[in-house]
């Protein structure tokens, strides 16, 4: 793994794809991107408007019934993380899914540290 | 007020009370084991998809020419009874996956820093990248089969490392050895916290 031209590929690297044919090319999000913990959740039927939706937008509809880390949803899904965060861009766009950002400076808090250390001792 | 809007509002979640520990290291040395070891769903995969120009790309024609390929992230939930949700990221540590660090150690608790004792060079750069970003961490060096047994103090040495970082030894398929890591991690975290407020 000299070569210049080769250098992406190597252990750690998979399949060669071209993974951004779901996103009709795009590869960022409208709005801000959505970070791997964000909590994405289905904003419910009534809101949604299924029209223009393709079949990843709507399995992405149906695994964040109940609100679903963004990191977990591309896993569940098999898709690129950079995918998923375009897809749910566009379900965000339209009101179709809420998400809450864990606020990273509270994670950051004392309480949470012990909350955490209790927790894994208890385990 | 329509009713879409109104109902997306109504709709808005509660934030989660939600942390991560980042578990970085060499190419086989057990990351996904240890994840897996402790998570309380099965060790979960995705992937992120690179290319030759990196970050920044943003013109499809440009993704069309450039070879893109893409990394493994491994990763694993623990819900404590508290509410409180931890998230184990474990993902390539060499310095050209940087820029995906960036986001996982941002807002991180802590860090753990799988080492291989038979190739603990692997682990210079995930070391270099949280001493840079100060991000509190401590190195696990994972037991494998017919490795050499060193003491922590010679992987101390061998890493260069701070006095006051902990090394531990573990063995990654165990789930309680997993779980002293995680407390050691987060216990030197509280620490550093608290000497950093104790500062201001």
């Amino acid at each position: 793994m000299t070569d210049g031209g080769d250098r992406w590929l190597d252990r750690e690297a998979g399949p060669v794809v071209r993974p951004y044919a779901l996103t009709r090319g795009r590869t960022r999000p409208h709005g801000a991107a959505l970070g791997l913990i964000d909590h994405v959740a289905a904003a419910g039927p009534l809101v949604v408007d299924a029209r223009g939706l393709g079949p990843e937008h709507r399995r992405l509809l149906h695994l964040c019934r109940a609100p679903t880390a963004v990191a977990e949803l591309a896993s569940e899904t098999d898709l690129p993380l950079g995918v998923v965060r375009v897809l749910l861009g566009d379900l965000l766009e339209r009101g179709a899914v809420t998400v809450a950002r864990p606020p990273a400076v509270c994670t950051l808090e004392e309480s949470v540290m012990r909350s955490v250390l209790d927790g894994l001792r208890a385990l | 007020m329509d009713s879409a809007r109104y109902e997306a509002v109504a709709g808005a979640i509660a934030a989660p009370v939600v942390t991560k520990i980042l578990i970085a290291g060499g190419f086989g040395v057990g990351k996904t084991t240890l994840v897996g070891a402790i998570s309380e769903v099965r060790p979960l995969r995705t992937e992120e998809v690179l290319s030759e120009v990196g970050v920044g790309v943003d013109d499809t024609a440009v993704v069309e020419h450039k070879h893109t390929t893409t990394v493994a992230m491994d990763f694993g939930r623990i819900t404590f009874p508290s509410g409180v949700v931890l998230y184990l990221f474990g993902t390539p540590g060499q310095e050209r996956f940087w820029f995906m660090w960036d986001e996982l150690a941002y807002g991180a608790l802590g860090a753990v820093v799988l080492a291989d004792t038979r190739r603990l060079a692997d682990c210079f750069s995930s070391v270099d990248y949280f001493e840079r970003r100060r991000t509190p961490f401590v190195v696990a060096a994972n037991k494998f089969d017919g490795a050499p047994e060193y003491d922590t103090e010679t992987i101390r040495d061998a890493l260069d490392l701070d006095s006051d970082v902990p090394v531990l030894l573990c063995d990654a398929r165990r789930r309680d050895s997993v779980k002293e890591i995680l407390i050691a991690s987060v216990t030197h975290s509280l620490t550093k916290h608290r000497a950093a407020a104790a500062h201001r």
